[in-house]
């Protein structure tokens, strides 16, 4: 683990849960986390454990569904799946962060400017 | 933590579902684990390296069980039930402590809850009637001869009735009922029953409506109209087993056909508000016609108009009744009432407030002692735990969670304490509740209610506050350091801790103190309330009431009354016997009277003065002293003589300096001859000094209300009921079985208020000494354990038993002299507050203050001397030994 790499900020672990999710059907713990992982460049602080709190989580508001399945090689495991409900917090939360973003950007870039004068 | 409710209720869910959800967790995360490390191998890692890596990348699984526990469920809820489960634990562990410590608080607990019931009956919560506040009780102003002073004629309630703007509706009842007035005929023997006569509107002015049936109504108030009757629910019930159809049928009532017209509401308990005690069975009509000419009657109640102030009403009060004629037939009788309004309930429970707040002030510092008390214990249990407590610090726990596992502790003994004092509480009431012989108002109607409850959750969460505080304090203000390398029984011990102790023990001896001082003042008031000279002896005489039909001849009366005296003093065990209409201590009336040839005898300058028909041999089988003159004859009686006995206030205030033997007085409107003069009886309570009295013949002239049978005897009343009974019946097979009572009773019955506050006080007061005995028991044997060392060694270096025993006590007495102290400036203050309960006993009564300090001290030295005891035991070797 280098020291490069970022802390999650709160509740974003479950925006990206619910991102995957929606791209990528069913999945189980071990894939999720693995798929965010690489997803991110493995820039990302992850304990992989910590996304079971936040399937948890997401699952007692009714965004997301388990169900106990078998895996590709033949393992039993619970496979999460994004519901209805889950689709639209995930549409919600999106603009959220691309709105923030957007922001984020534009406040860090006048600084730059405010340097120069 | 604010939760949606939908996410509130699966987070509760998974809380209860708790193991389930571990073990999927689990197999969850042993699953990724697996996926984790087949991925590893694939890549070409060692076994061992496949697994390292994949834990590494999981993190903690133990965190993130934790997390997921966090997320899904009630963290805070987690925590309760940790510490509910572990208190659980320890206090099991201690089950001696806990046994005490739940005890001191039940009886702490449910002495203060059954008191606040019977405050909350009597002094807080409204009478029981709708609208309770606009009802008000009309009397006299300083009303000075019993209940005659109280009432108004028929005419004169009338007046008021038509006069005044203030009231929606007056009534009354019937102010001279005596018990068992009337008998039950019909099937078998006749049944003595209490009924009352009601006036018009009586039940629609309290706002009572019948169980079964109606209320009186307007067309069975006048004159001549039929008998009816209303049933008390507990006569209903006794009676008639609760029959409804008894509602329009006919009864034979003292050979009168009484049609019941309905059955009052269980509510409805005349008693307990208007007379404590007393028990009444029916309620019939009052008719004004017929009572024109009878003097002052009724007892008036009013209903305010909504709006009407009890000031504004006085003011028309007081213009209207000055105007009021005695009789309106005979205007040369004269004018001129009062009337003081008073609200119902002040007019009820008034008087008692003073001792019900001294009641529920001494309730409140049991209370105390008892918060105090366990204080202490858990100060004992605290230190003995300091390890423990220094161990789970060091352990991580922080100072606020082993506060608050402290103060579960407190909690949960106070609830066990509080659900037990509830349950005693109950089982006290309802014993209270059952006592009739109790002349409290309403007291048959003191129960556990929604007010009660809240109550015992505020005292017992309160208690626990206080109690749970000092060890509390005393854990979050300790040095980890220390109680970490002090031994269980470490002779370096702060001496502060000890202070703290120390000082609980004497606010606990001072708090007793207090207690005890005023319970024994109030003792001693009751002993000279005992001891009071009634004017008459109640032990050794009965009386019964006597049914008889004279047929409204005097003579016959007569005939009837000696037959009947004769008859029983022949009964073996009776010494005298005679009869009066009314006895001491319960129902009375009063005429008035005055000196003839002295003032102009205008009616308003006859003095009251209480009445008493009886038969030859009365006084002397009620023990009335004769202090000269003669007892009434059978002469007197047969001969229709106007003679009367007086009482000595009387005699000499009408002839002061003079001899009254001979003299004439005009009383009950007639001139009568003074033959004899009584020493003073209490008429109306033990503590009231005693009115004017008069006893008169039973003749044509003076007729009596009924007849009370007094026998004087050797033999107990029980003894005698059945042969007396028997004679009575042979005389008249209508005599209802009625009870042959002691007078005793009638004494206990005044003094019952007295005697029931003094039996609470006082046992609070010995619960209180019982308690700070404990306390003074806990502290010196805690600090003998723990010193145990010390005394072997001062015993190895030639300490001598008796030097170490008088140590022991030494540190007793200290505590006991503070504490008795600080507690007698506090036991003066109060008792100047209660001295207006106290009776012929001043507030610094010094016989009471020495000897409570005495008992307190003795008891003390009792509490320091059993530890003393064990530490004069101690063997050197093994003390030594033991660290």
């Amino acid at each position: 683990m280098g020291e490069s790499k970022l802390d999650l900020l709160q509740g974003t672990l479950d925006v990206m849960v619910l991102q995957t999710l929606q791209v990528m059907g069913s999945l189980h713990g071990y894939g999720l986390a693995r798929r965010i992982e690489q997803v991110s460049g493995d820039e990302v602080l992850l304990n992989q454990g910590t996304i079971y709190a936040s399937l948890v989580r997401l699952q007692q508001r009714e965004w997301i569904t388990a169900k106990w399945g078998t895996s590709d090689h033949n393992r039993k495991a619970k496979f999460y799946s994004i519901t209805k409900s889950g689709q639209k917090q995930l549409a919600h939360d999106t603009a959220y962060w691309q709105r923030l973003a957007g922001v984020m950007g534009r406040v860090l870039a006048t600084q730059a400017e405010g340097d120069k004068e | 933590m604010t939760f949606s409710p939908k996410e509130l209720l699966s987070r509760l869910r998974s809380f209860f579902q708790k193991n389930e959800l571990d073990v999927e967790l689990d197999k969850e995360m042993a699953a990724h684990l697996e996926m984790a490390v087949e991925e590893n191998v694939r890549r070409g890692m060692s076994k061992e390296e496949a697994r390292r890596q994949a834990l590494v990348r999981f993190g903690g699984i133990q965190q993130a069980r934790e997390q997921h526990r966090e997320s899904r469920g009630l963290p805070g809820l987690d925590v309760v039930t940790q510490d509910l489960r572990f208190t659980f634990r320890t206090l099991r562990r201690d089950r001696g402590f806990t046994i005490v410590a739940v005890l001191i608080l039940a009886i702490g607990i449910g002495a203060n809850v059954a008191v606040f019931s019977v405050v909350d009956t009597i002094l807080l919560r409204p009478l029981p009637f709708p609208e309770a506040q606009q009802l008000v009780r009309i009397v006299e102003k300083n009303p000075k001869a019993g209940e005659s002073s109280m009432t108004y004629s028929a005419d004169a309630t009338q007046d008021f009735q038509q006069q005044n703007r203030s009231f929606q509706s007056v009534s009354g009842y019937f102010a001279f009922t005596g018990p068992d007035n009337f008998k039950l005929m019909g099937k078998g023997q006749p049944i003595p029953v209490t009924g009352l006569l009601v006036a018009e509107g009586f039940f629609q002015t309290l706002g009572v409506t019948p169980a079964a049936g109606r209320l009186f109504r307007h067309e069975e108030f006048v004159e001549h109209a039929q008998p009816v009757a209303l049933l008390s629910y507990p006569f209903w019930k006794r009676q008639f087993g609760g029959d409804a159809s008894i509602v329009g049928r006919t009864i034979n009532l003292s050979n009168t056909s009484v049609t019941v017209i309905g059955v009052l509401p269980q509510t409805f308990d005349f008693g307990a508000v208007f007379s404590p005690g007393a028990r009444v069975d029916m309620f019939t009509q009052f008719i004004m016609d017929d009572f024109r000419e009878d003097g002052n009657d009724l007892a008036l109640v009013g209903r305010l108009k909504p709006g009407v102030t009890l000031p504004e009403a006085q003011m028309e009060a007081d213009q209207l009744f000055p105007t009021f004629y005695f009789e309106h037939k005979h205007p040369n009788y004269g004018k001129g009432y009062t009337g003081q309004l008073t609200g119902l309930k002040e007019y009820v429970s008034g008087k008692l407030r003073r001792s019900l707040i001294v009641l529920w002030c001494a309730v409140g510092l049991i209370l105390l002692i008892v918060c105090v008390n366990l204080s202490n214990l858990l100060l004992v249990r605290a230190a003995a735990r300091g390890k423990e407590f220094a161990m789970r610090s060091a352990l991580g726990a922080t100072r606020a969670r082993i506060v608050r596992q402290l103060l579960t502790e407190s909690l949960i003994l106070a609830a066990a304490g509080g659900a037990c004092g509830l349950g005693l509480a109950y089982a006290g009431l309802l014993y209270l509740s059952h006592q009739g012989s109790i002349a409290l108002p309403l007291l048959s109607m003191v129960r556990i209610d929604g007010a009660a409850l809240a109550w015992t959750l505020l005292i017992a969460a309160a208690a626990a506050v206080l109690f749970g505080l000092a060890p509390g304090i005393r854990i979050s203000s300790g040095n980890l350091q220390t109680a970490l390398k002090e031994s269980g029984q470490g002779v370096g011990e702060g001496r502060r801790h000890d202070r703290m102790r120390a000082t609980l023990v004497v606010t606990e001896i001072a708090l007793a103190c207090v207690l005890l001082v005023g319970a024994g003042l109030l003792l001693r008031s009751f002993l000279r309330v005992l001891d009071v000279d009634l004017g008459f002896q109640p032990s050794h005489a009965a009386a019964i009431s006597v049914d008889y039909n004279d047929g409204g001849n005097a003579a016959k009366r007569v005939a009837i009354w000696q037959n009947v005296i004769q008859r029983v003093s022949m009964i073996p065990g009776v010494e005298t016997a005679g009869i009066s209409d009314n006895l001491p201590m319960s129902r009375n009336r009063s005429w008035g009277i005055s000196a003839k040839g002295q003032a102009q005898p205008k009616n308003s300058q006859f003095i009251p003065i209480f009445v008493y028909i009886v038969s030859h041999g009365y006084l002397k089988s009620m023990g009335m002293r004769l202090i000269e003159g003669r007892d009434i004859s059978w002469e007197d009686m047969y001969d229709n003589r106007n003679v009367v006995i007086l009482n000595e206030t009387i005699a000499r205030r009408l002839w002061p300096g003079e001899d009254p033997i001979g003299r004439i007085a005009i009383a009950g409107g007639q001139e009568t001859q003074v033959i004899g003069v009584i020493a003073d009886v209490r008429e109306s309570s033990a503590e009231d000094s005693a009115g004017a009295q008069m006893y008169l013949p039973a003749t044509k002239n003076f007729g009596p209300e009924g007849a009370n049978l007094v026998v004087r005897s050797t033999l107990p009343p029980t003894a005698l009921a059945k042969s007396i009974m028997t004679t009575l019946r042979q005389i008249n097979p209508e005599q209802p079985r009625t009870e042959f009572k002691p007078i005793q009773d009638l004494v206990d019955h005044a003094t019952s208020p007295r005697r029931f506050f003094v039996l609470l006080v006082g046992s609070f007061a010995g619960l209180g000494l019982l308690l700070a005995s404990l306390g003074i028991y806990g502290v010196v044997s805690y600090s003998v354990t723990r010193q145990t060392r010390e005394i072997g060694i001062r015993m190895a270096l030639g300490a001598t038993e008796s030097r170490v025993q008088l140590d022991v006590i030494w540190e007793t007495l200290r505590l006991a002299l503070i504490g008795v102290a600080v507690g007698i400036a506090g036991s003066l203050a109060v008792a100047r507050l209660i001295a207006s309960l106290l009776f012929r006993t001043a507030p610094t009564d010094p016989i009471t203050f020495v000897a409570m300090v005495v008992l307190l001290g003795g008891v003390a030295l009792l509490a320091g001397y059993l530890p003393a005891r064990r530490a004069s035991r101690i063997d050197p070797m093994i003390a030594l030994r033991a660290n």
